[in-house]
């Protein structure tokens, strides 16, 4: 073997086991945010965290059961805000519409998808907040629902168009109408892949911070109602962890804990719905 | 697809509206129409928030026009605003993400391509998925307690050490500022790179390795002179999606750049971005102007996430295409 061709074969080695290094750093990456998570979170955890309110500052103990209810309540909203928009927003991209209506929708769709949290919640502060002067989980729940449309919409129709065409002319040919085709065989064969989407949806807006801090704002107290600013899990997180107070950090760890594992789950469970890995139950 | 229509083909105006009326009974022109205004409204209610970005920061651009992106005076008491700092302060932390996130994500994508077999990569790549999942502010804390104490004891006073003759690496090390920002928004981007350099890669026609390959290069030669030339317009896509998500983050910067308006050469110095500096001010804005002035920020990192998204989507589907139109052939 000629030196050259030995130096040739040396760096082909170096520079694959370099990628190899690249991919194992970038993986490992995840695992020590989980274990920085779990080691530091997890010893902060405890019934109270669930259940109780905020201590006020010098107290210790408290809990963040607010926050988690609150950011109950603004998932909710965001869920009935942005899916219904989505899923028929889909369903005309792939059953209805023509080339034109279908693009424009669609570049709408991404161009949504891209615009930056901060100023998701920029709008969502100056159309529902300041006209009403004061801030809202309703506002919260439409800047989070905002957020959801553009991936409910793009991967539903996706999914909506893997749908074999046969399908919808088996049905037709049955004598169906259109919208009960879509109804009653488009949609249940898609039904995995729309799940999946949703919960997608639901996972990456579960943990936005930036809209929330114009709209549902915070609160150290229990939300009286709609209509009135509420604490979330993500926004907790932020006022706690830069405070100065260690017990504070100790509650932003357990609720990053709490955050993380409920997002990790969601994903987790998603792809196994739709790599057909959990039965879903058809209704 | 949508291709199956229920008129009658040689149809005239009257059979066309007999046709429309049996649909109506159907239900089919309703069914229509309501999934028609669900789609509609996602349009609408982008427009909007073009209009209300435009609108709402008529203010200063017609009192500061260009000077608002040159000046870097940023007083809200007497109603001056200029946006250098943060403008500076978001581009200097983007580029050292990238600085991180491109080697680091390239090489990763490489070898999940290339190298791994499918199940490994597959299973690497859920992983990597996972890591693009977790929130923002997470990334925020761990920014704050891992990495600022990690840069202020070791990092920065070795740099300091090494490269210390550069105005890049100066001054105190306060662990907060532009480099810290920069390393935590790498961590943020790198799953962006990865994932669509890996599918962009995965594209490539197999004839081009195997020509490669039989023409006598090594295995790098083969991946780092054909087949990542072939890939390299979806590459840059997936560098400008991660420069998008990049300019426009919010929480983990706030949480580690300082939130100071300076514009130093230093990396270690504290600085400010243009999303920290919305996320601070917009709810306490002292006057209509200092408000506007906000908005007309979110309107640059609007537009400048638009324009860069676009380019990317246009280069990866580019690519990707041109994968698919060569392995056929």
């Amino acid at each position: 073997m000629s030196p050259h061709l030995r130096w040739r074969k040396f760096v082909s080695g170096f520079m694959l086991t370099m990628t190899g290094v690249c991919a194992l750093v970038s993986v490992s990456v995840l695992f020590l945010i989980l274990g920085y998570l779990v080691y530091h979170g997890g010893t902060s955890i405890s019934w109270n965290f669930f259940t109780k309110l905020p201590a006020p500052v010098g107290e210790s103990g408290g809990g963040m059961a607010n926050a988690i209810v609150g950011s109950g309540k603004l998932l909710l909203l965001a869920t009935l805000f942005g899916v219904p928009i989505g899923f028929l927003g889909a369903i005309y991209l792939a059953e209805f519409s023509g080339g034109t209506t279908a693009f424009v929708v669609r570049y709408a769709a991404d161009l949504l998808n891209g615009v930056p949290s901060i100023v998701i919640g920029m709008f969502a502060y100056s159309l529902a907040v300041l006209p009403f002067k004061h801030f809202s989980t309703l506002a919260g729940g439409f800047a989070l629902g905002l957020m959801m449309i553009p991936i409910t919409l793009r991967s539903t129709e996706e999914f909506l168009r893997a749908v074999p065409n046969a399908l919808r002319e088996a049905s037709m040919a049955l004598g169906a109408s259109k919208w009960k085709t879509i109804i009653s065989v488009i949609v249940p064969a898609a039904y995995r892949g729309i799940l999946t989407a949703i919960l997608l949806a639901f996972a990456r807006v579960a943990g936005e911070t930036a809209p929330l801090l114009f709209t549902a704002l915070g609160n150290s107290f229990w939300s009286p109602g709609w209509n009135h600013p509420t604490a979330s899990l993500p926004v907790m997180i932020f006022t706690y962890a830069i405070a100065p107070y260690d017990d504070w950090h100790r509650q932003a760890w357990a609720a990053g804990l709490v955050l993380l594992g409920l997002i990790l789950v969601i994903n987790i469970v998603a792809r196994a719905i739709l790599s057909r890995g959990i039965a879903v139950p058809r209704s | 697809m949508a291709t199956t229509t229920t008129t009658v083909p040689s149809a005239g105006p009257i059979a066309g509206l007999r046709s429309f009326l049996s649909r109506l009974r159907e239900g089919d022109e309703i069914a229509r129409m309501i999934t028609f205004l669900f789609a509609a409204s996602v349009v609408l209610l982008t427009l909007l928030l073009v209009f209300v970005l435009w609108q709402g920061s008529v203010l200063p651009r017609h009192k500061f026009g260009f000077s608002f992106f040159r000046t870097s005076v940023w007083d809200p008491i007497f109603g001056q605003f200029g946006a250098l700092p943060f403008i500076y302060g978001t581009l200097v932390t983007a580029a050292v993400s990238l600085f991180i996130a491109v080697p680091l994500g390239i090489g990763a994508a490489i070898f999940l391509a290339e190298l791994a077999p499918p199940r490994i990569s597959d299973t690497l790549e859920f992983f990597i998925d996972l890591l693009a999942a977790v929130p923002s502010v997470i990334f925020g804390v761990l920014g704050v307690f891992i990495v600022v104490p990690l840069m202020r004891q070791y990092i920065q006073p070795a740099l300091k050490h090494s490269l210390g003759f550069l105005p890049l690496f100066q001054g105190p090390a306060y662990g907060i500022g532009f480099l810290t920002a920069g390393v935590v928004l790498a961590i943020m981007v790198i799953p962006y790179i990865i994932s669509v350099s890996r599918e962009v890669l995965l594209s490539v026609p197999r004839d081009q390795r195997e020509a490669a390959l039989s023409l006598g290069s090594t295995r790098w030669e083969a991946t780092w002179r054909v087949v990542v030339p072939f890939a390299r317009p979806g590459i840059f896509g997936s560098i400008f999606l991660a420069l998008a998500r990049a300019l426009g983050e919010t929480m983990a910067v706030t949480m580690v750049i300082g939130n100071t308006p300076i514009i130093s050469a230093s990396l270690f110095s504290p600085g400010y971005s243009i999303a920290a500096v919305i996320a601070n001010e917009l709810t306490e804005a002292s006057s209509n102007l200092h408000y506007q002035s906000l908005i007309e920020l979110g309107l640059v990192l609007f537009l400048l996430t638009f324009v860069l998204n676009g380019l990317a989507r246009l280069l990866i589907v580019a690519t990707s295409q041109r994968g698919r139109a060569m392995g056929h052939t």
